[in-house]
């Protein structure tokens, strides 16, 4: 394997019981285009969806800029997580400090919005020059009201997966600071969802139709009032477990709450995320429920994926995203479609995600963490692989050498959760490997 | 009547003057920023020289928010390497990772140019990447021939926005690489930050004139490939560096932009930043002949002539045939677009330019220098815009208002083609042209209680 640096040959594997499990957990190798961003962004994807909260990033202008509006987590009501604050540190505030702007900023963007909450992303710079955050955010709070949480999340600290650490740090501060007066015993957390394309919004349904009370949706539509309401619940269900296992843990050692790690994409990972919360609360009418539901959305869909297992059968496909338990999740969706993983890495994985991957998928699947393009279109060319599953920045990989492309990232359009999504995910698939253009790359 | 006034006034270019409000911004934070940050200015330097592979030495997420922003526009591959600074690398200094970094890169890329573009925190802690380079150089173990030719382009996010980084890194380069011998038949051409099928435009209307020339930056080819069937790891295309090195041998220099050259009618206060075109003329006495981005006719005539001037050949007929199609189509739609007013925003070179091409067609262009989307925003409540004139992020605004966006510049993230539209010259103008009549004429359509069928 030629076109691995040395440093990361040990990052790459197979699957198969004789192969060993990869290293991860590593810091991203200077020079080696990784496809992963920095804390900043681990803190800013996750708390991103709180929407009824301010978001200020006190720091230079790009950290603000190319976050703004990146992800599609929809809300069903105030919008304030779309709008992009930054103090754009000049020269001068850098050369005498960025307090007095930071000060004023909140104050004003307090009194423009009135917002439940704020957050201040501290950046790297912030972390050179030593602007006390912490101070400041004290002060405001005191003096407004209202929670004003520093993140403290300068890119150099670690990767992107230290982000998520720091975010999951921020949201505890605000749980149980208040209590709602009722908050009814069959209740459930949802962490890790995004409510990208509205996927929240279905799942929500689906507990609804099970009679889980849903308490709060902590990174999808989040709310302060909910969050800080959060200790009240009786089971924290936590999908994207990369970014929000931390946060579970922290309320499980403060507050008790047991958590439950579950995926919602394909039959079989959506089917244990309902049959798993209805067997924690060892309720019969709730499992009965549960598997109306499940038996009712399965017969519905069946014949639509048997059809598009016939048309997909013996493709191939490269799986390439941000966390590692959402490849598990589509190593498993793409099988019910006939679709055969060959190669599976992420961003971020742990030891046990991965060694789960090498038990699940093929032999001679290639496993990989913390990949980059080199080694992507390697792999791709070497394994053959027809379609590629991934996010913006490897689209282009996979279109440069005319393998489809299924965009499970932060733009998708259409929702890919639950049943209906499983549906859609098919249909992407089937529309991408498909296509009659493929006829003028060959 | 005091419309038409306003549309002749040269003040006007920040207009809302006019209107008796003030522009000064009345928050503190930047809400909705349409500026971003210099890396990504040179990044997009880097990527119009052939060979080249950009380090950015900072953290890694400076690299990939910027590969993101560009791959979302560009729709094609866009690697940029990161120096990965760590905590261990902000207290100690980023040596170690600059060279892990570059020697990552020549074993994976094997580059014939690299690229470096600071970033906020390695100019806070005082990195010497001249020295970097030099102590690699030094201790490099392959073949002499084999190090790739280094840039160095100073580019803090505090000190300005990717403009300005756009500009210091194409300083940079000339900096670095242009040498004089003597002066050749050639002319250098810096068209600023245009888009790929702007670049391909300039050099066909440059060989449709005769006339020999570098083009500096030109990502026509590596930010607009064509498909490849491979992952070309460094995209084909792109100004060879021996090529930029005979820039320092030409017989003229044409620069685009009004931002930052002092020669054209606006002078930015921004002390010591020269442009490449009054770097080369001071240094090597090569005549630069600044100008604004040739958007409308009176620009792409200025333009032309200074063409006609330096070949000594008339304008080609293609071109003046373009020119009177464009006249053409000027009388046939001027009614629709008459009176309207426009809400621009962007580069202040692309603006100004957009903005003198409102002018020259009737429609009232509304600025403002320096503003952040909100602020324009709010103060399109009195301005009133008929239509958005700018990159994608506008789009809300236009949402709001139930105005046509209609999207020119960079960034482009919400609709497909953003390399292939034309801005520049007759021909650029009349696409631009054909494309805001439309979207008011639509407008006016979907707008009527009739579904009328002729315009």
């Amino acid at each position: 394997m030629a076109h691995i640096l040395d440093e990361r040959q040990k990052q790459v594997s197979m699957a198969g019981a004789n192969e060993r499990t990869i290293d991860c957990n590593k810091a991203s190798l200077a020079g080696s285009v990784s496809q992963r961003a920095c804390v900043f962004c681990g803190s800013r994807v996750v708390l991103y969806p709180i929407v009824d909260a301010l978001h200020i990033i006190h720091g230079p202008i790009g950290c603000a800029a190319y976050t703004w509006d990146i992800r599609g987590s929809l809300s069903s009501g105030p919008e304030l997580h779309r709008l992009s604050y930054c103090t754009d540190l000049q020269e001068r505030d850098v050369i005498f400090g960025g307090e007095p702007k930071l000060q004023k900023s909140i104050n004003e963007l307090i009194d423009l919005h009135n917002p439940k909450a704020a957050f201040i992303y501290t950046t790297c710079i912030v972390g050179v020059i030593g602007d006390d955050v912490e101070q400041i955010c004290r002060t405001i709070q005191k003096e407004r009201g209202i929670p004003i949480i520093p993140v403290q999340a300068p890119g150099f600290q670690g990767s992107k997966k230290d982000g998520y650490k720091v975010a999951c740090e921020a949201i505890f501060t605000l749980v149980g600071t208040k209590s709602k007066p009722y908050t009814p015993a069959k209740s459930i957390n949802i962490l890790g969802d995004f409510n990208l394309a509205g996927e929240l919004w279905i799942l929500l349904e689906y507990y609804k139709k099970m009679g889980v009370h849903v308490n709060a949706t902590i990174t999808g539509d989040g709310r302060v009032d909910d969050i800080c309401n959060a200790h009240n619940a009786a089971l924290n269900v936590v999908q994207c477990s990369g970014s929000m296992n931390y946060l579970a843990k922290l309320m499980k050692d403060e507050y008790g709450i047991p958590q439950m790690r579950v995926s919602y994409f394909g039959i079989e990972d959506m089917s244990d995320a309902l049959y798993d919360v209805a067997r924690f609360f060892k309720d019969d009418d709730m499992m009965a429920k549960a598997r109306e539901l499940v038996t009712e959305e399965i017969s519905r869909m069946m014949p639509a994926l048997a059809w598009y297992k016939e048309k997909l059968t013996g493709k191939k496909a490269a799986i390439y995203v941000g966390g590692a338990f959402k490849a598990i999740s589509l190593v498993k969706a793409l099988r019910l479609i006939g679709v055969q993983s060959v190669i599976v890495g992420s961003q971020t994985g742990t030891t046990e995600d991965y060694e789960l991957i090498k038990q699940l998928c093929d032999e001679g699947t290639i496993i990989v963490d913390d990949s980059n393009p080199v080694e992507l279109s390697h792999f791709v060319k070497e394994k053959q692989a027809d379609i590629f599953i991934g996010g913006v920045k490897e689209r282009p990989i996979a279109h440069k050498i005319g393998l489809g492309f299924c965009d499970h990232n932060h733009e998708r359009k259409e929702p890919l959760a639950g049943y209906e999504g499983m549906i859609n995910f098919a249909k992407e698939i089937y529309a991408t490997a498909m296509s009659p253009v493929w006829k003028f790359t060959k | 009547m005091s419309k038409l006034t306003n549309i002749t006034d040269e003040t006007n270019l920040v207009p809302l003057q006019g209107l008796g409000v003030s522009s000064k911004a009345s928050y503190t934070s930047t809400r909705n920023s349409c500026k971003l940050c210099a890396p990504l200015g040179a990044s997009m330097v880097f990527k119009g020289i052939e060979g080249c592979v950009p380090l950015i030495h900072g953290s890694q997420g400076c690299a990939t928010y910027i590969r993101r922003y560009m791959i979302s526009h560009y729709k094609e591959p866009v690697d940029i390497a990161s120096s990965n600074f760590s905590e261990e690398t902000t207290v100690y200094g980023g040596s170690k990772n600059f060279i892990t970094g570059i020697n990552n890169i020549i074993k994976q890329y094997k580059p014939t140019v690299i690229g470096i573009a600071s970033t906020c925190l390695s100019e806070t802690i005082g990195e010497d990447i001249p020295g970097h380079i030099r102590n690699f150089k030094e201790n490099f173990e392959g073949a002499a021939k084999t190090i790739p030719t280094f840039i160095n382009a100073s580019t803090p996010s505090y000190c300005g926005s990717h403009a300005e980084g756009f500009h210091n890194t194409v300083l940079a380069t000339v900096q670095t690489l242009a040498e004089h011998e003597k002066t050749d038949n050639h002319l250098t051409i810096f068209p600023g930050m245009v888009s790929p099928a702007d670049i391909r435009y300039i050099k066909e209307l440059l060989n449709d004139f005769g006339i020999e020339h570098i083009l500096f930056r030109d990502y026509s080819e590596t930010l607009d490939n064509e498909y490849t069937s491979e992952y070309q790891l460094i995209p084909t295309g792109g100004t060879p560096v021996w090529k930029l090195a005979q820039m320092g041998n030409s017989k003229a220099v044409i620069e685009f932009g009004s931002t930052f050259n002092k020669g054209v009618n606006r002078v930015k206060k921004s002390g010591s930043l020269q442009t490449a075109g009054e770097w080369l003329e001071s240094t090597f006495y090569i005549k630069n002949n600044p100008m604004p981005l040739p958007i409308g006719i009176e620009a792409s005539d200025k333009f032309m002539e200074t063409l006609k001037q330096i070949s000594g050949n008339e304008i080609p007929e293609k071109h003046r045939k373009e020119r009177g199609r464009l006249v053409d189509a000027y009388v046939d739609a001027h009614k629709y677009v008459f009176g309207k007013k426009a809400l621009l925003y962007g580069e202040e070179d692309f603006v100004t330019a957009m903005a003198d091409w409102c002018k020259e067609i009737g429609v009232e262009p509304f600025w403002i220098k320096g503003a952040d989307f909100e602020t324009l925003r709010e103060k399109s409540e009195e301005f009133k815009p008929d239509f958005v004139l700018g990159n994608s992020k506008g789009y809300y605004i236009a949402r709001e208002r139930k105005i046509p966006l209609i999207r020119v510049g960079f960034p482009i993230h919400d609709r497909f083609g953003a390399n292939r539209i034309h801005h520049l010259g007759y021909r650029g103008t009349q696409e631009l042209f054909d494309r805001v009549v439309n979207a008011l004429i639509e407008y006016k359509q979907e707008n009527s209680p009739i579904g009328y069928k002729y315009l």
